[in-house]
């Protein structure tokens, strides 16, 4: 097959499997290394969506679970482009989004936090990236919440995104953070990530140019994906 | 010096656990969308054997971890994948996804899923692959997604030549990417996060 690898993973951005301050890591973190492969067909191609797979409400969290009345919180639109690592976009690929209401409380039957249900807020959403890589979505502002891991600790305000791009071996799921969250370095699951510019660059900034005025703030979020290799191919570079 | 101007990954982060909220949220206990992603691997008619498998992800301590995903991605049964880059994805079997999400049971930890048995797929060079499903799995504790992949029992010939089993050095853990025939087309597929028997994990 002739397609070009995608780059070496670089495993020093990204937390460690194990990470004893992260409780719930400790007896589910492999301990052997991963196995070492040079890449196939199996992991440089993945499946592939249409527009045609979502709905029109799809992406805006404050209209798709309305039971009568807006959600309560802070309105907000997140958006941002999906790019690879040679900053090329990535069109056309899905974006889901989940996340908890203002009060900090999931939709779930396994959330018992006290927090309070909106019966407005579902909490997920998805779209596909635009031909330029750009998503969009509008939702509520997420709520901080208490865990279990120390008899004390909170999530910063997060929502979490799933990224798929064009292969298996791209497939990604992160959280992104708010910019001035006092609660973003007291946070486990924040500390698992070793580099303190990685963490940076999990904070999606107030883009008041976005905003919509007399309607909601917005945030600007960009994801990078894998990037790949050009191919040698009789004698001249592919895929640049 | 000059900057060669390549961006950083964006950073993994735990899925949660409430990660069916986003990707599977009629699991989570609500309806929003008018169909689900992932919920049909192989629809009913596409060539192919059709297949179960059926398992339990099992952490450090022998529990089944009862709040995992995983997502699958497979070739059709003549070994092609859905895929622009497959140079014969216009012979793909005709409304074949290859490609499913799969959550344990809340309760017991179970998964299953149903579709049909892959082809061999080439491999690198003049490699073939043996058939197998890749998979990725995603839950509260892991903190990046763990590929492996899972193989079909039966394929013991065509294993010897699989260049991804032959690179696992210690011979004894090739094993643990090889499922169990535990009935006519059904499979069990038990995946080891950690310690005793520990599931070969790919860096792919």
């Amino acid at each position: 097959m002739k397609p070009a690898e995608f780059y070496m993973r670089d495993r020093t951005i990204h937390p460690p499997a194990y990470d004893r301050g992260y409780k719930t890591s400790v007896a589910r973190s492999p301990q052997l290394p991963l196995l070492t492969i040079q890449q196939t067909a199996s992991e440089i191609t993945g499946p592939t969506f249409g527009h045609n797979d979502f709905g029109p409400l799809d992406n805006d969290l404050t209209m798709n679970f309305q039971h009568g009345d807006m959600p309560v919180g802070e309105r907000m639109v997140l958006h941002g482009r999906v790019l690879d690592e040679n900053a090329r976009p990535v069109p056309n690929t899905l974006v889901e989004i989940w996340q908890a209401n203002a009060s900090g409380r999931y939709r779930h039957k396994k959330d018992a936090y006290l927090g309070a249900l909106d019966p407005n807020f579902g909490g997920c959403g998805r779209t596909m990236t635009d031909e330029s890589g750009y998503y969009f979505f509008r939702t509520i502002k997420p709520g901080p919440y208490p865990w279990l891991n120390y008899v004390n600790s909170w999530r910063p305000r997060h929502i979490h995104v799933s990224v798929f791009g064009t292969a298996f071996c791209q497939r990604l799921i992160t959280q992104l953070y708010f910019e001035g969250d006092p609660l973003i370095p007291l946070c486990p699951i924040v500390q698992t990530i070793p580099d303190p510019d990685a963490v940076q660059r999990l904070i999606a900034v107030l883009d008041m140019n976005a905003s919509v005025p007399m309607d909601c703030l917005a945030y600007r979020f960009d994801i990078v994906l894998r990037g790949r290799r050009s191919t040698l191919f009789e004698n001249r570079l592919e895929g640049n | 010096m000059q900057n060669l101007g390549y961006l950083k990954e964006s950073t993994s982060q735990t899925a949660g656990p409430y990660v069916h909220i986003g990707l599977a949220p009629g699991a989570a206990g609500f309806k929003t969308f008018d169909s689900e992603l992932g919920q049909v691997i192989a629809p009913e008619g596409v060539a192919g054997t059709r297949v179960r498998i059926e398992g339990l992800v099992i952490d450090g301590l022998g529990a089944p971890v009862k709040d995992v995903l995983i997502e699958v991605w497979q070739a059709d049964a003549s070994g092609i994948y859905p895929h622009p880059e497959d140079p014969r994805a216009a012979d793909c079997a005709k409304g074949f996804r290859g490609w499913g999400r799969v959550i344990s049971d809340f309760d017991t930890g179970l998964f299953a899923f149903d579709t049909i048995k892959p082809g061999p797929t080439a491999g690198r060079g003049r490699a073939v692959q043996a058939p197998h499903i890749s998979l990725w799995l995603v839950s509260r504790g892991i903190n990046i997604g763990l590929n492996t992949r899972m193989y079909f029992p039966e394929d013991s010939d065509l294993h010897k030549a699989d260049p991804i089993l032959n690179s696992i050095e210690q011979v004894v853990r090739r094993q643990t990417l090889i499922a169990v025939q535990t009935a006519p087309n059904t499979y069990r597929f038990d995946i080891r996060l950690q310690g005793e028997g520990e599931t070969v994990f790919i860096d792919v």
